[in-house]
Parts: structure tokens; sequence; C-alpha cells
């Protein structure tokens, strides 16, 4: 049945999650909507299960790594502010937040936090660098079983030489940037809404 | 004391005698007697069509509540809510690399680092909104029915709707509920005194006759147990005997929408319980196909059976649910081959139901049975269109999948259904591996199959 959405999330949330994610009314009660029916334990929280039921989700290589990014660390539930918050980093980027000045703090849907999402993902260890071998085991994850260790160790070993730069046999995450710096991260990290 | 309670008594008793004389003959001569028939007053539509005013009305009192309090109104939207692209995993990572360097495309390297962001967006985006998840809860409306179970505006009330509300669940719970009621324990009593009667006759046409009577008038009192209002489309198309009839499954009401317009062999697995004694009975009147518990997994014995049947062409054709699952009515799931497979003429027929007047979908996670046919029974009506589609048979050179494929996609347009290719044992399973291994393999052509043109050149 369609949940109660709008009734158990109280006005002052929706302004907080607006302020803090830029997510219009509208779209923040559709994805509580969304966020109750995946929540099956009905505790306002959802775990990585909840995740996993999601077969689109479930088929993605890189599923296990996308879903991990909504728990902050050592945790197993991640609450609807959490949910948002991450959710945020795919915000599309409007025209009039371009030409604002660098804000108190950065909104969540920056170009820099955007390759924050995605250097996540390849930082199993979250030290801040792409080690080789973190860098194996997320390519591992991406070709199955399709790729001899050997051919992939040269990828990775190849990917780090066009990278590194300051020699330390590692991606950093500014050595990252650079490396993306001409690619068009404001559309490819984005979902567009319908409404 | 005795004296005084005893004209009371019989007060009391001569009104609850006229009040259940008149209720029956009512009952009779509105319901039994035009179902037996199956002839109709008209008296259905008549109360459709109020209630859409109602309901339009109802809308609109909503919105001009929440304007009037300068609040904004959860709006649900039956589709996406986010942009979809329905490119393929090599054209978006292409395109991610091609947007990244000036080099030309030829000599694309191996591997980028951007093409994590392929699959990052659309993990992202599966998590806002799947296609596969939503169909197994009930679809959200659009204008409100009056019924507390499906609305969200639930403040935005004014006292004249409260009123009406009010109103509406007196006549639901104490008018039309115990009607109901009465009319499904007639129409389930009959069937199965009645086939058991028709089941001493010795085989051969007047059984078959009487059969298809007894079973078509029993369907017909029970459509009317749950006031469902159908419209029937095509009917030139109508299954005939040695064939096989499939149809899209949102409910167990299925079976008994298309039974009351003609005769069919029901498939299925014996229950126990009242399911059976009715399974049982209907069996003796014409043959119905029930398995036993241990049979099912045999699929050789159950295409045995079913061709066998189908065969034979004295006997009806059988009515089948490929999708195997409720699922809620906005989409047709991937149909399972096995009827397919068998090489008879498929009648395939699409059915969807209005949500407006209350929701057929059987979530069987959430509801048992007898809360389900509660819930049916205690909303306004159960409105539904049923088309008929042309008859379709394999073709060359295409296997039972591709055909069942085909079918299901006739249906789906008809019914102005989404056509998925996911299998609604989702409801309850987990998603097979090899479609993830599919998308490794995908994704691994583009890092191998450079290196090739490489060695190459």
């Amino acid at each position: 049945m369609g949940s109660r959405a709008s009734t158990l999330l109280r006005d002052e949330e929706i302004e907080e999650i607006k302020k803090e994610t830029g997510f219009s009314h509208s779209q923040i009660t559709r994805l509580y909507s969304r966020f109750t029916s995946l929540d099956k334990g009905e505790n306002g929280t959802l775990s990585r299960e909840d995740f996993q039921r999601i077969p689109e989700l479930a088929i993605n290589p890189l599923g296990d790594r996308i879903i991990n990014a909504f728990f902050p660390e050592g945790e197993d539930q991640v609450n609807f502010r959490g949910f948002m918050r991450t959710l945020a980093h795919f915000r599309p980027i409007e025209d009039n937040e371009k030409s604002k000045n660098a804000a108190v703090s950065e909104p969540l849907n920056s170009r820099t936090n955007k390759l924050m999402f995605a250097f996540r993902l390849y930082d199993l260890d979250r030290d801040d660098k792409i080690s080789r071998d973190e860098l194996l085991q997320v390519l591992r994850m991406m070709v199955g079983v399709n790729i001899s260790d050997d051919q992939l160790g040269s990828i990775a070993d190849r990917t780090i030489q066009e990278a590194d730069t300051n020699g330390d046999n590692s991606i950093s995450f500014n050595e990252f940037i650079k490396v993306l710096e001409k690619v068009d991260v404001e559309q490819k990290m984005s979902i567009r809404f319908l409404h | 004391m005795e004296l005084f309670f005893n004209p009371f008594d019989n007060l009391v008793c001569i009104l609850l005698g006229i009040s259940f004389t008149v209720w029956f003959t009512l009952l009779l001569v509105f319901i039994i007697v035009p179902a037996i028939f199956g002839v109709s007053f008209g008296i259905r539509r008549l109360y459709m069509k109020t209630l859409l005013k109602l309901f339009e009305w109802a809308t609109l009192r909503i919105e001009r509540g929440a304007k009037e309090n300068n609040h904004l109104l959860y709006k649900p939207y039956s589709n996406a809510i986010i942009a979809k692209e329905p490119t393929s995993l090599e054209e978006e990572i292409k395109e991610i690399r091609r947007s990244g360097s000036n080099r030309d495309l030829n000599s694309a390297p191996e591997f980028e680092m951007s093409d994590i962001f392929y699959f990052a967006r659309r993990g992202v985006a599966s998590i806002m909104d799947d296609e596969v998840t939503k169909r197994f809860s009930a679809e959200e409306l659009e204008s409100w029915n009056l019924l507390t179970r499906s609305n969200n505006n639930f403040h935005y009330i004014s006292l004249r709707l409260t009123v009406l509300w009010g109103l509406g669940l007196l006549i639901r719970y104490s008018f039309l509920l115990p009607l109901r009621v009465t009319l499904a324990f007639t129409g389930v009593g009959l069937l199965v005194f009645l086939t058991c009667v028709i089941g001493l006759l010795p085989n051969g046409r007047l059984k078959n006759f009487l059969s298809q009577k007894v079973h078509l008038m029993c369907y017909r009192i029970c459509v009317r147990a749950l006031t469902a209002i159908i419209t029937y489309h095509d009917s030139e198309n109508k299954p005939k005997n040695g064939g096989i009839c499939v149809a899209n499954h949102t409910s167990p009401i299925d079976v008994i929408i298309l039974a009351s317009d003609g005769c069919y062999a029901m498939v299925g697995q014996i229950h126990g319980g009242l399911m059976g004694v009715i399974q049982r009975s209907m069996v003796k009147a014409c043959p119905h196909i029930w398995f036993e518990r241990s049979e099912v997994k045999d699929r050789h014995l159950v295409a045995k059976r079913l061709s066998d049947h189908v065969e034979d062409k004295s006997k009806l054709p059988i009515l089948i649910f490929p999708e195997g699952t409720c699922i809620n009515n906005t989409s047709v799931m991937m149909f399972k081959k096995g009827s397919f497979e068998i090489g008879a003429t498929v009648y395939p027929v699409a059915i969807k139901y209005d949500p407006r007047f209350g929701d057929a979908f059987w979530n069987s996670s959430k509801f048992g049975m007898v809360n389900y046919l509660l819930r049916m029974m205690s909303s306004w009506a159960i409105v539904c269109s049923v088309w008929y589609l042309p008859p379709m048979s394999r073709e060359e050179g295409e296997d039972a999948c591709q055909f069942a494929n085909r079918v299901k996609a006739a249906i789906a347009r008809q019914g102005g259904l989404v056509d998925l290719l996911w299998d609604g044992g989702l409801k309850r399973g987990k998603v097979k591996d090899t479609f993830k291994e599919e998308q490794q393999k995908l994704y691994s052509k583009m890092l191998v199959g450079t290196q090739e043109d490489r060695s190459r050149s």
C-alpha cells in the first residue's frame, strides 16, 4: 500500500534535509517513500540486506561497494538523513549553483564531492590512497573471471604509472582528480529527476 | 421477569424474520436469478458511475484544503521518478572515456579510472528507483477513493469529506460486506453441492452441458459477491477446446473473472481444507488438472498431463498463469516457458484492473487469503477490463522462450502494462548470479578487446 510518507516526515525535517542536500520538497518526499518501501523491518533504518534486495543493484558488479558507501565506518544501519546525504552526491549541478562563490561548506553535489564518492569506491580501507592491491581487487570485481591475474596486474600497473606523480606507488585523491580533470564528471555522476 | 420479556422477544423475532425474508427475496431477485441466466440489471454500472463522481469531488476537496493551508501535497507518480538512460554498457563507457581524453578513440586505452562512473551511477539510480521491487506492492493512486488504506494526505480532509468517508465506511462494512459474504457462501456452497450431484451422472453430453451451466452460474454469483464490474472485449477470440489460455496474474480473483465468462479446465496444486473440498468436487463434474504437491516438481509429468488434456478435443481449454506469482498489475513479468513447449494454440488474455475502486493485487507476504478476501469484499468494487487476444502459435525456428516473450509482449501492449524480463520469483528469491556475470563479461570485452586490436596493429 502507498506508505503514509508525508505524514511521518515532519516539515522541519524536510527543511533541514533541503538545506543540507539541495533536493526539492517533492523529491525528498518521493525518496522518503522509496526509503520506507525498502525498509522491510519498518524500524526507520536500512541494513545492507535491504539494499541487496534490489535486483538491479544485486547484478551490478560493484553493487557491494556502492552499498558500502551508504554506511559510515563500522556501522550497519543507515537512517534517512544518511541515505539522503549519500544520494545528494548524484544531484545534478544546477546553473545557478555553478556561479555561486564557494559557500561556507561545499555542497554535497560539487564536482570534488562527486569525485570523492568515486575515489572511495576504489579506496577499500579508507586510508585516502588507492594502492595497487586495492585497484586490483576492484578491477577483479568489475571483470569477474574473464581476465587472467597477469593481464589484470599489468592493467593495474599501467594505470598507477600514468596517475602516480609523487612516486609512492599509490594514487592519492589529488592525483585522482588530476587524471580525471578533463572528464565531464558533472554530467556522468549525476542522476536527473523527472519532476 | 419472564412475562415482561416475552412480548418484546416475540416482536424482535417477528421483526428479524421479516427483515431476513425481505433480504433474501431481494438477494434472489436482483442477484441470484440474473446470475443464473447471465443477464444484468445494470445496477453495478450505475453504482460505478456515482462512485467516480464522488472520488473526483473528494480529490478536489483535498487539493483545495492543501492549498488553503499552504502545504505541498504528496503526489504519487506511477511512472519513473528519475531519467533512465537506455544506453548499453559499451556505449556509456565509451562516452565517458571520450569526454575525458582528446586521444583518438581507435587507440583507446584498456582501462580508465573513470569507467567506475558508469557502475556508480547505475547502482545509485537503481537505489533511487528500480523496475522490479515496486511491482510487488500495491500501485499508488493519484486520486483518493475514500478508503483509508490508500490515503497519503490524511490530514487535509475537511469536515464534509470526513462525514462522507464515515458514511462510506458504514455502507461498506454494514451493508455491502454482509451482503457479499452471504453471496460468497451461496456461490461456493452451490458449486460444491451441484458439482457433486452432476458427478453422479454418466459421462456424456448431458453431463458436460450441465457442468458448464453450473460452473458459469456459480462463478457469476461469486462475481456479484465481489461486486466485480467486468468489461469483456473481443469475445470472438475466446479460447476454444484444445487450446491453452494464458493471462497475467494479479490475484486469485483472476480465475473467477475469467471463468464467469467461459468454461476452462483449471490447473493447480491440490490444497487441503476448504480449497481442497472445492477442487475435489469440481473435478467430479468435468476434468480439471490437479497435481499432488510431489508431482509439481516433475516437469515432464506436468508437461505430459497438460499435453494429454490438450489433445483430447472434447476437453475444455486449460487456464494457466505463466508468471507463477501475483504481480501488482502495472507490469507483466517473465513467463515460465512450460506451457509454451506443449505445442498447442495459445489464447492470450490481458486483464487490467482499475485501481480506483479497490486494489485487487494480493500481496501474499502482507496479507493471508482470508484477510485479502475481506479487504476485497469491503472495498467499493472490483472494476476490470478483459481483452481476449487473437490466438498465437509457435512459429518456425522460434523456441519456447521466444514464443513466451512474444505472447507476453502482446498481453502487455493490450493491457497497457510494462513488459519486463525480470522473473516474478524475485518477489521471494534472490536474483541469479548469471546476470552479474553477464555484466562482467561485457565489461571485460571493453578491456581485453582493445588489447587484441593493439596486438593486431
